[in-house]
């Protein structure tokens, strides 16, 4: 015969979905209802990206790993004074513009790995849909301000090479 | 005087209100109990999903229904360019019709303690608590299933569309399969009782050890409660509907109140359906009775009329439950595979055990030995399935040699 009946499957999955049932009616459903409660993302979830401005060089290696171009950076070099007496003065980079559209942005995180300088953060954020799909494109201003949510990093594990990235 | 007269010679004015009043009555319990089924359903499969369900409308949204039908009277009305424009009205209403028609011979309540035989005094007046009680009523209600199916058919067909089609051809195939089936489990059922009336066969069913889902073995019960989904179109036997394969199936082309009219068919069906596996084998508005020795139960409430129907609504909901949970639990079967249970296992083995009980009626119709008659009649329907068993065998290797697919 084709088919044999399998019963004690059959009473199991019957068990699994009661089972649930009495679960959800004691102790309530998973359920979120977002608007009303907000919901905690875990640490470490891809929210937004912050921008720490000081760090950043414009070395645009984040704007040309990014898979769908959506960093723009322009910048220009100033001169800064000498670090001891007499030195001749430094030439420092200096940020014009760090725009990310988060219109285009897929949130693969490449430019926040690439950054040789820490200037880029995940940062845990969600709420920041716009009316306007050109307000999506954040400014450097913005992006410095997502710096406040970004959560401590986690420790380093033991025997964790303490000299490499800071 | 006129010939009508003669006809309504003991037919007064209370006798036809009473009867208005009771097809009104009944009407709104069947709509009523959809809307509550509907919201029952989605609120138990959240609960087995760990969801909340529908929460918004009413309280514990309970209104969702309500809301969701509203929305759809006022959607557009679609009729697809190469539908068959009459059947293609007519098929929601072949589908609701019997849906509705079938509560009319449910017992809903009513007392039947001491032999009273259903019959409760409402107006000065004794009457039962169910619409009709047609003396061919289980005939009647296989008859309304049979026509439930052309609704679907018909949908399906005048369409003009491939996905409804193929939808309907599975529910024409389904529905007749499982219906020989259904039917036979009934058999067992009437053969028991000895009477076709609804009000006949709750009335007999006095105790639980009377009432015939323990009178006729739990055999016949199963063999309904799996036919009766399959009838109904219900998980795990949606294959008319089956979503991921054909669409919506045989209602994909219908839409606003078409499509509700086939949707309330489908959630008032499970509600009757239910209705019936009570009546049938569960004694209807009887209350919970036995006594075994020392251990007895009356289950009667003490609560006058409503005592009968309180015992029906409570029976009523075990099963809703029970459909409801086989829905959210059980996986799809695949079409080979439904085919296969119906023809190979139900229809046999409902027959077997119709043969049985028909056997051991007649040995105590002739004062025969009891024991000896169910010994060799089982022996014998056990040759028969041994025989079967290797019928199929043997046709599964003679495909399997041709290189058909099932």
């Amino acid at each position: 015969m084709g088919l044999k009946p399998k019963v004690p499957g059959l009473v199991k999955g019957l068990g699994v979905t009661f089972n649930t049932m009495m679960n959800t009616f004691k102790n309530g459903s998973n359920t979120v209802q977002y608007p009303h409660e907000k919901e905690a993302p875990p640490v470490r979830a891809r929210g937004v990206i912050a921008l720490r401005e000081d760090n950043c060089t414009s070395c645009m290696l984040c704007a040309r790993s990014c898979p769908d171009w959506c960093i723009y950076i322009e910048g220009h070099k100033e001169l800064a004074p000498p670090r001891r007496a007499g030195g001749a003065p430094r030439k420092v980079n200096k940020l014009d513009r760090f725009d990310i559209d988060y219109a285009l942005c897929m949130y693969c995180g490449i430019c926040v790995e690439v950054c040789p300088f820490d200037a880029l953060f995940w940062s845990p954020e969600y709420e920041y849909s716009e009316p306007k799909i050109a307000d999506l494109l954040h400014d450097k201003t913005k992006l410095g301000e997502w710096m406040e949510t970004v959560p401590e990093a986690p420790e380093l594990e033991v025997g964790a090479d303490k000299k490499g990235k800071k | 005087m006129l010939a009508i007269d003669v006809l309504l010679d003991k037919i007064d004015l209370t006798a036809v209100l009473i009867v208005l009043f009771k097809v009104v009555v009944v009407f709104i319990i069947g709509l009523v109990a959809t809307m509550f089924m509907v919201w029952f359903e989605r609120k138990i499969i959240s609960g087995m999903q760990n969801r909340i369900g529908p929460n918004k409308a009413g309280p514990f949204g309970i209104l969702q229904t309500l809301a969701d039908g509203i929305k759809l009277f006022f959607k557009e009305d679609l009729l697809p360019d190469r539908a068959d424009r009459f059947v293609f009205r007519l098929a929601p209403f072949l589908a609701f019709v019997p849906a509705f028609l079938v509560w009319s011979i449910i017992p809903l309540g009513g007392d039947f303690t001491n032999g009273k035989g259903g019959a409760i005094k409402i107006f000065g007046r004794y009457t039962l608590v169910q619409l009709a009680d047609p003396p061919i009523g289980v005939l009647l209600l296989l008859a309304l299933s049979g026509i439930a199916v052309y609704g679907i058919m018909l949908a399906g067909w005048s369409s003009g569309s491939k996905y409804p089609l193929l939808g309907s051809v599975r529910a024409s195939a389904q529905m007749v399969s499982y219906e020989a089936a259904l039917g036979l489990s009934i058999a067992a059922v009437l053969l028991v009782a000895g009477t076709l009336s609804t009000n006949g066969i709750v009335a007999v069913q006095t105790s639980l050890s009377k009432w015939h889902v323990v009178a006729t073995g739990v055999v016949p019960f199963v063999i309904f409660l799996i036919a009766a989904t399959a009838e109904l179109n219900r998980p795990p036997f949606d294959l008319v509907e089956a979503e991921q394969e054909l669409v919506g199936g045989f209602n994909t082309e219908y839409s606003s109140l078409r499509f509700a009219l086939f949707f309330l068919a489908e959630f008032m069906n499970t509600v009757t359906m239910s209705a019936v596996i009570v009546t049938l084998f569960f004694g209807g508005p009887q209350p919970l009775k036995f006594e075994q020795g020392s251990l007895h139960f009356n289950g009667n409430l003490h609560l006058g009329v409503l005592n009968g129907t309180v015992w029906f609504i409570a029976k009523l909901f075990v099963f809703l439950y029970i459909y409801v949970w086989f829905r959210a639990t059980l996986p799809r079967l695949r079409y080979d595979q439904l085919m296969n249970l119906g023809w190979k296992v139900l229809i046999p083995a409902s027959l077997g055990w119709f043969m049985l009980l028909a056997a051991q009626r007649v040995a105590t119709d002739n004062n025969w030995n009891k024991w000896a008659v169910s010994i060799i009649s089982i022996a014998i329907l056990g040759v028969c399935g041994l025989l079967l068993m290797a019928a199929t065998r043997a046709s599964a290797k003679n495909r399997e040699r041709e290189g058909a697919m099932f």
